[in-house]
């Protein structure tokens, strides 16, 4: 008998999962941005049944209020009536469909044999994780370099991104 | 409870129906979507190495953070790339991206 997290976590799987096909195989591209939100909140579910709740906030904050309204930006102004005609794949979707499997099973089968013992019930929380996370993010023994270099990446991620948007013309 | 397990299969279940959406897709946005596919699929196993290891270190949400942060450049640069190549080519399907094939 399934208990109350187990119960949640299948519904958000069911979530994920059948949002994540819809992503990939649905005709219309702004349907398929919606499907992403789908699957995107399925995600901060499940981040909060982990119990990372600044995470799970964090993952509705950027990837569904910023990314995945870029995205729906970005497909209406691309927009070209000829694309809802013709198939949405491409020549080579058999191999890919091919190729994913085996990515699948070669992923199944080393998680199978990981010698992390897979059955282990997680440790109950101590402290305040988010001080912690904060702390972690801005103490220089620990993760204070790879958050700056985060903050230059986002920096020439803007003034690339300005770039190449702007209109020569 | 939920087992560990659980959390890694269905993360490479949600990466390869990504790889499939970047292999298989056509139009050049609808790639970046399966992109960003995977890397929720590379967030989830973060987080759960988290919880189900030490939660006292945190390397796995920070980890998570910054694999936030370079989802959200690879967006911005990728779907100005496509606007772009849109201004100039009129299209946004890969397959005719092709001014550099040999």
């Amino acid at each position: 008998m399934p208990d109350a997290t187990q119960v949640m976590f299948f519904l958000s799987a069911a979530l994920i999962l059948v949002s994540a096909v819809l992503v990939v195989t649905v005709r219309n591209l702004i349907h398929a941005a919606l499907w992403l939100i789908a699957t995107l909140f399925g995600v901060a579910m499940l981040y909060v049944l982990l119990e990372a709740g600044f995470l799970a906030v964090v993952q509705v904050v950027v990837y569904i209020g910023a990314i995945a309204i870029m995205f729906i930006f970005a497909v209406m102004l691309t927009r070209r009536d000829l694309l809802s005609q013709s198939p949405q794949t491409n020549a080579n979707w058999p191999v890919a469909l091919g190729v994913s499997a085996l990515a699948l099973v070669g992923i199944a089968y080393i998680v199978r044999g990981f010698v992390f013992s897979l059955e282990r019930t997680p440790a109950p929380l101590t402290g305040d994780t988010l001080q912690m996370l904060g702390e972690a993010l801005t103490s220089p023994s620990l993760f204070v370099l790879p958050f700056e270099v985060a903050s230059v990446l986002l920096l020439a991620a803007l003034i690339g991104s300005v770039y190449l948007a702007w209109n020569k013309k | 409870m939920i087992p560990l397990s659980w959390y890694l299969y269905l993360s490479a279940v949600l990466f390869a129906i990504g790889l499939y959406g970047v292999l298989a897709r056509k139009n050049a946005i609808a790639i970046l979507l399966g992109i960003e596919l995977m890397l929720n699929a590379a967030n989830i196993n973060l987080v759960a190495f988290w919880r189900y290891g030490d939660p006292a270190l945190m390397a796995g949400q920070v980890f998570a953070i910054i694999v936030f942060a370079v989802a959200a450049a690879e967006v911005a640069v990728g779907l100005s790339l496509v606007i772009s190549i849109y201004r100039s080519r009129k299209t946004v399907v890969a397959d005719e991206l092709d001014l550099m094939k040999w």
